[in-house]
């Protein structure tokens, strides 16, 4: 009988291989449902095949076409047009993910966890179906279920969307340039891919509803919008596409698509070669028959409550992952939550997945690490006379002798005065934000005080000493 | 004794990184202050405006020319992630070279502005003592001006060494006071030392597309931790650095063709060996800089050995009202950001009511190699000594610069803890990219008084390089394989 049966659409290997570092039997099952376009993908989940990974490296493309235009304020000659081929960067990259792929399937098999390409869903206690690509069905039976299945893009609702929009879930593996590019939503998905898109070299449009970076600090998303039009994004605001029609076939085509003002009656028009939905992400908890074994589930939102040891209220039945109510829909979140979960369960250890003060960075082309909270949740939490905000601009060197971009850097932190100043609260604007982020978030966690953050010494010239 | 009431409040000799943040916190609190900066041409002739080592001749200049090499990598990278860049691609050094001495000049002007719209009177003299409160500054031009202050602090720095036992050493090589206002390429580099200033140098030297050797007497960055030193120099040959190892120059001469000829010992084959180079750069130490100063007139005490001017924790000299910051000081680390800290730390003690003392403990550093190297705290060298027992966790990641199949760099991530109890965290070294963006974080954490299993607990950032440090499990005791592939 097997002991552990995981559901994953997301990819938690190193779990896993815990499990199977204890020598219970581990199967997991996992079933990539293809895009409206027909798209799907490997072993590894979201992060590996269709989020941080090909998101990074396609930044990273981005980043280096700005380093090439800065490279020759540093001395570099070459000729003056340089064009960038979409096809040439996407292939290496489905390439790497490829590579990822083989690596997960190598690394279940030399764990001897049984991995089976197939969708799972619950028919009864204790018990699942596995139906693979090829409509084969088994039944399987475990003394324990972990259910990891992750989220999919949403799309709108309205006339077109299936038909002619792409999602994330679609845009890294887009086998054609998508040309002038429509980007739905606000974000992080969002800013993240226009952002890259545009420093390739396209035409990019980004519609927003209303705000930018919701739940985030929203003194710095303006600074990122901002940023953003200030390198030729063009941003629609307070309107909604209410229909995408197609005007040509082709690789890409043309579309039409047709906004609404959230404010008025306002109608707008525009042609596009793509359009990009990124308006949020729906869990995939609907349709795993969690009604069969009872566990419960936020109906409005498909999300999965759980309590501190991230179990359901179905004894047996464990989730991690995007999937859970209120909690980070992050890798490293995922990856710990599994981990820790399975050390209690079969090594005696008691670490609980600690959520508070979880960092994270927003790959935008002015990227932004955070730690804690923002300057409207401390308001809010500790009142704003409670609560000391320094702040500071700052021009990273590397960007000197290029003139680039002088002043819009920028670093903050909040402290709670009545806890001996502690620093409830870290934002920075600027390069590398995820590598400057890590170590603060580290000193968040030890209790770091400004007085701390005073005394220790800057290292020169870097652009995370002005944090200190 | 002066006969009259000193005039200023304080007078900083030196307006480099110390000796400004001094002068200027002092001005805060509403004194009367004056700086005296002056540079003495280097042999071959360079000089510099106000600011001190670090902008002219040092970090600003350095970074700015690392970041040229980082550049070179990048234009390589493009190319796998689809940029169509045509060959050839070539670097020329006078359109670096004007873009960064232009920006250091921007940085002396900014300096002199400040110092004014802070009311602090700076004079561009060669200062030295008559007695504890007097100075007798000196313009380029021989004019002598006197002044008297009430405090002293010396932050003359220091300037690097010629090893003027090479016959030619001092007519024909340069050093990084020169090597930043070149105003032609240096072409083929010999560079003598294994300094992180010789590293460095011969790093981005490289990456400009210039052949660059290094020769090394002994050990590479003494006392760094010398397994991450390896690591750095090894990283450097891959990169097209060539070494000569544990040898060391005999003499340099002049050729017809203008280019220079070095002959130098190899210790280990015992022979002797020459080649010639356009540039032979000596970059074997630095030395502080007190000659012109006339300590003995006042009895500041210096230190036999190194020469630097020996101070107590507070910053004091030997003698009461003159004090000491920066390069020049003794068993002081050799850093912009402390000597800035001790200096505006050493002004709140004299005129703010302050007793707050600078902290040299844990104090990160990072080395800019073409692969850089970022720490904090003890080496397994230094906990060793210290007989600690310790922890050493590593993790080596391979090649995540993941599209370029022809590249395959070695990351490494080390902690150094306590075996007992809580774990606190003692160092921490990283050798990858943006190894001071990752450290500085880190370095706070470790103020503190970081432990292992907080280190466990912060959950990263992905994807990046610093999260590794999070998910650091392996011991150097264990014996086990520390390198880990893919995501």
């Amino acid at each position: 009988m097997t002991v552990w049966l995981f559901l994953c659409k997301s990819f938690i290997i190193t779990k896993l291989k815990e499990a199977a570092k204890y020598e219970k039997k581990v199967m997991v099952l996992d079933f990539v449902t293809p895009t409206p376009l027909g798209n799907s993908w490997g072993l590894g989940g979201t992060c590996v095949n269709v989020g941080c990974i090909p998101k990074k490296l396609m930044h990273q493309a981005a980043l280096l076409g700005q380093a090439l235009e800065d490279s020759r304020k540093f001395g570099w000659q070459f000729t003056e047009e340089v064009k960038h081929n979409w096809m040439t960067m996407t292939e290496s990259v489905q390439n790497y993910i490829g590579s990822l792929n083989w690596g997960y399937r190598v690394a279940l098999r030399e764990k001897k966890v049984t991995y089976e390409n197939a969708y799972g869903e619950f028919v009864g206690p204790h018990t699942v179906k596995a139906t693979n690509k090829r409509g084969v069905e088994k039944l399987y039976t475990a003394e324990r279920f972990l259910i990891a299945t992750g989220e999919r893009p949403r799309y709108l609702g309205i006339p077109g969307d299936k038909e002619y929009c792409i999602s994330s879930d679609d845009l890294f593996s887009l086998p054609y340039c998508p040309g002038k590019t429509l980007v739905v939503g606000a974000s992080y998905v969002a800013l993240e891919c226009a952002g890259f898109l545009a420093g390739l070299g396209l035409d990019v449009t980004v519609m927003v509803r209303s705000i930018l970076l919701r739940g985030f600090d929203q003194d710095i998303a303006n600074k990122i919008g901002e940023y953003m039009e200030g390198h030729g994004i063009n941003f629609i605001r307070e309107f909604v596409p209410i229909k995408v029609e197609q005007i040509e076939e082709g690789t890409p085509g043309r579309l039409k698509v047709i906004a609404k003002s959230t404010k008025g009656n306002q109608i707008i028009e525009g042609e596009y070669n793509t359009v990009l939905l990124a308006i949020g992400r729906d869990s995939c908890t609907r349709k795993i028959g969690l009604d069969k074994v009872g566990v419960q589930i936020n109906e409005k939102t498909g999300k999965i409550p759980v309590n501190d040891e991230e179990q359901t209220n179905v004894p047996y039945i464990y989730a991690v992952g995007d999937i859970l109510q209120d909690k980070l829909e992050l890798t490293p979140v995922a990856i710990q939550a599994g981990r820790l979960l399975v050390q209690r369960l079969y090594a005696g250890a008691t670490s609980k997945c600690d959520y508070v003060n979880v960092p994270t960075t927003v790959f935008t082309p002015l990227e932004y690490g955070a730690c804690g909270y923002s300057e409207e949740t401390a308001v809010e939490k500790f009142g704003e006379e409670n609560i000391e905000v320094y702040h500071s601009h700052f021009w990273p060197l590397e960007w000197t002798v290029p003139s680039r971009d002088n002043n819009k850097c920028y670093a903050k932190i909040i402290c709670n005065i009545q806890d001996n100043e502690r620093v409830i609260g870290f934002h920075v604007l600027g390069p590398n934000a995820g590598e400057v982020t890590q170590g603060f978030a580290a000193a968040i966690k030890c209790g770091m005080t400004k007085e701390q953050l005073d005394s220790t010494i800057g290292i020169h010239p870097v652009c995370a000493e002005v944090c200190v | 004794t002066a006969a009259a009431k000193p005039f200023y409040d304080l007078l900083v000799i030196g307006g480099g990184s110390g000796g400004l943040a001094c002068a200027k916190e002092a001005a805060q609190f509403g004194r009367k202050v004056a700086v005296l900066d002056y540079v003495e041409p280097s042999p071959q002739g360079t000089k510099w405006g106000l600011g001190g080592t670090c902008v002219n001749v040092g970090c600003i200049p350095k970074k700015l020319m690392h970041q040229a090499a980082l550049l070179g990598s990048a234009l390589k990278d493009a190319q796998h992630y689809g940029w169509n860049i045509a060959q050839p691609v070539h670097h020329t050094w006078s359109l670096m070279a004007q873009a960064v001495q232009n920006y250091v000049k921007s940085l002396n002007w900014g300096h002199r502005v400040q110092l004014q719209d802070k009311k602090v009177k700076y004079f561009n003299m060669k200062g030295s003592f008559s007695d504890p409160y007097t100075i007798r500054g000196l313009t380029k031009a021989g004019k002598e001006t006197v002044v008297t202050a009430e405090n002293i602090v010396i932050a003359t720095g220091g300037r690097p060494k010629y090893p003027t036992h090479i016959a030619g050493a001092l007519e024909y090589g340069i050093t990084s006071d020169d090597l930043f206002w070149l105003k032609k390429s240096p072409g083929k580099t010999l560079v003598v030392g294994a300094s992180y200033v010789s590293l460095e140098c011969a790093g981005f030297l490289t990456g400009i597309g210039l052949d660059t050797t290094v020769m090394m007497r002994s050990i590479p960055l003494r006392g760094f931790d010398q397994q991450m030193a390896s690591l750095v120099t090894e990283h450097m040959e891959s990169y097209g650095t060539k070494f000569l190892k544990r040898c060391f120059p005999t003499k340099v001469e002049k050729l017809e063709s203008n280019r220079l000829q070095v002959t130098w010992k190899n210790t280990d084959l015992g022979t002797e060996e020459t080649d010639s180079f356009d540039t032979v750069m000596w970059a074997v130490g630095r030395a502080p800089d007190t000659e012109a100063l006339n300590l003995e007139a006042v009895g500041v005490k210096t230190n036999s050995e190194t020469g630097k001017i020996v101070v107590d924790a507070s910053e004091a000299t030997s003698v009461p009202h003159i004090y000491a910051i920066g390069d020049i000081t003794e068993g002081r680390p050799e850093l912009t950001p402390t000597a800035i800290a001790a200096g505006k730390l050493l002004a709140q003690r004299l005129f703010g009511q302050s007793s707050e003392l600078m902290d040299y403990d844990n104090v990160p550093t990072t080395v800019f190699t073409p692969l850089e190297y970022g720490c904090v705290g003890l080496s397994e060298e230094m906990a060793d000594l210290g007989a600690l027992q310790f922890h050493l966790i590593q993790l080596h990641a391979l090649s995540l610069n993941v599209l370029r199949k022809d590249l395959y760099v070695m990351y490494c991530f080390q902690v150094v803890c306590l075996r007992e109890r809580e774990q606190r965290i003692l160092g921490l070294h990283f050798i990858g990219p943006n190894a001071g963006e990752v450290i500085q974080g880190f370095a706070l954490g470790i103020k503190c008084g970081a432990t292992y299993p907080q280190l466990m607990k912060t959950i990263g950032i992905h994807p990046t390089c610093a999260e590794e440090i999070t998910k650091l499990h392996i011991t150097k005791r264990s014996g086990l394989d520390a390198t880990v592939t893919g995501c």
